[in-house]
């Protein structure tokens, strides 16, 4: 108990055991949305309420909490959400991915492999893959059910058709273990391929929509393509302006009125760590 | 009246215990065959397992209906998750969220709520307290959370049990999903698992 105000982690005890059980179901069927019965957090929608309540619901005074906002560890998001959790969990934070027992992200995944036995908590605005195309949860419910995904497909092609590339570049849908297909959040698509067979647990929050999904380590995510046209990631002629790595998501940045740009890591710790260690550059 | 005298003490730390066996069971779940241990567990009533009762301390409350199988189904057991954990004991096991069977119980899967192709989620558990998590026949396991397979010998199952598993695999996304217990250790298999023989 932090100052006899709230219960531990914030979430009442019988709250926490509903989303631990659709947690556990949500496991057992990798790539399916389980519906929980969402809370209301002392913060607005849009801002992690589900990723919050994933995190309240697994977190311990052993954990070590890393919290990351499009990579960074110091933007609003970030730092509010370590503080709340230091506040009312009593768990360490850290900012070093390797480091951290849970890692709650908002839209990216650290540069930094992750390992077996860590946690990776997305938050999820909207976790249905299929709502840009079908509206009613009635429907795609039943499509997922049917695993009835050829909208999907014809949304690729007709992508390709307009523009002669898939232009998604950000919550680019993943077929999950040969079943689901599943929104990774809005994670540039950069980042998929370190979603599939990744030694780290992924467990996805939706607040606003109530639903939590997850993929098991070691599982296959495979990025929808077409043979002709396969998946892709973004490259830039640029290398980051800090630390000159070549192989990490870079940000673009406008540094003066003149309209100077700059392209830096959008992975803050990644980043330091290269300026900081020079083995760690190498 | 229930006499209460009798009855064994839950969880010492139910906020911190209840996180830490949740963590347990989740990393259970999530690398199906892996044995782990539950050091937070209290001792089982009646024949239950210490795993198999801190299982149910952790996940089930008044939403979660239990049913328990005959070496189970004792005032001690019954008595024991009515108090600590304020589950309904129902006698259809298609009422269930959780089933706790032993190893010799015959287990028709689908006499339990397997959930639909729209909300497989709504499917039971089964807690199956067995004798030993090692020392039965070798089988491997494949699937999500395996890094290629598993090789893993729960003691004291029947064949016509890994019969029925491969049933309830092939209803994926539907099907039951299982832990099993002994002792004060667990081990997990998700319906997503394929068990050859």
């Amino acid at each position: 108990m932090t100052d006899g105000t709230y219960n531990y982690a914030y979430l009442d005890e019988q709250t926490k055991r509903m989303i631990r059980r659709a947690i556990l179901k949500a496991v057992a069927v990798p790539g399916y949305q389980v519906p929980f019965g969402g809370r209301e957090m002392p913060l607005p929608y849009g801002w992690g309420t589900g990723g919050i309540q994933v995190t309240a619901a697994i977190i311990g005074r052993d954990d070590t909490l890393k919290v990351i906002d499009q990579g960074a560890d110091d933007t609003t998001n970030a730092v509010s959400i370590r503080r709340f959790f230091a506040k009312v969990a009593e768990v360490a934070t850290t900012t070093r991915t390797e480091e951290a027992t849970v890692i709650q992200t908002r839209h990216r995944v650290p540069e930094t492999p992750l390992s077996e036995g860590q946690i990776l908590v997305f938050q999820v605005p909207i976790p249905e893959p299929l709502r840009m195309l079908e509206p009613r949860e009635t429907e795609t419910r039943t499509l997922h059910a049917l695993s009835e995904y050829g909208v999907m497909q014809v949304s690729l092609y007709e992508s390709i058709a307009r523009h002669g590339r898939i232009s998604k570049g950000y919550n680019y849908p993943v077929m999950v273990n040969g079943r689901y297909i599943m929104s990774p959040s809005p994670i540039p698509k950069f980042d998929n391929p370190k979603l599939d067979r990744s030694p780290a647990l992924q467990l996805y929050g939706a607040g606003r929509e109530k639903r939590i999904y997850a993929v098991p380590p070691y599982t296959p995510v495979k990025s929808l393509d077409f043979d002709d046209h396969p998946f892709e990631i973004e490259t830039w002629e640029q290398c980051c302006e800090l630390c000159g790595s070549k192989e990490s998501f870079l940000d673009e940045m406008i540094v003066d009125d003149d309209g100077k740009r700059l392209f830096v890591c959008s992975d803050t710790d990644y980043c330091e760590r290269r300026r900081t260690l020079p083995e760690a550059a190498e | 009246m229930t006499d209460l005298s009798t009855l064994g003490p839950g969880l010492a730390d139910p906020s911190h215990d209840a996180q830490q066996l949740f963590r347990a069971i989740l990393d259970a779940t999530s690398h199906p065959g892996r044995i782990v241990s539950l050091p937070a567990a209290p001792a089982g009533p009646g024949m239950l397992s210490a795993a198999a009762a801190a299982y149910l301390l952790t996940l089930a409350d008044g939403d979660t209906p239990v049913w328990l199988a005959e070496p189970f189904d004792r005032p001690e057991v019954v008595n024991f998750l009515r108090f600590h954990a304020g589950a309904p004991i129902v006698t259809q096991r298609a009422q269930a969220t959780f089933g706790v069977v032993a190893a010799t119980t015959p287990t028709p899967f689908d006499d339990f709520n397997l959930g639909t192709d729209a909300y497989p989620d709504r499917s039971a558990t089964l807690i199956v307290d067995v004798p030993n998590l090692t020392g039965g026949p070798t089988r491997r396991w494949r699937g999500p959370g395996i890094d290629g397979h598993a090789d893993v010998a729960i003691a004291g199952l029947a064949d016509a049990f890994w019969h029925d598993w491969a049933t309830n695999h092939a209803l994926f996304p539907c099907g039951v999903d299982i832990v099993f217990t002994a002792g004060a250790e667990l081990c997990a298999l998700p319906r997503s698992i394929a068990v050859e023989s």
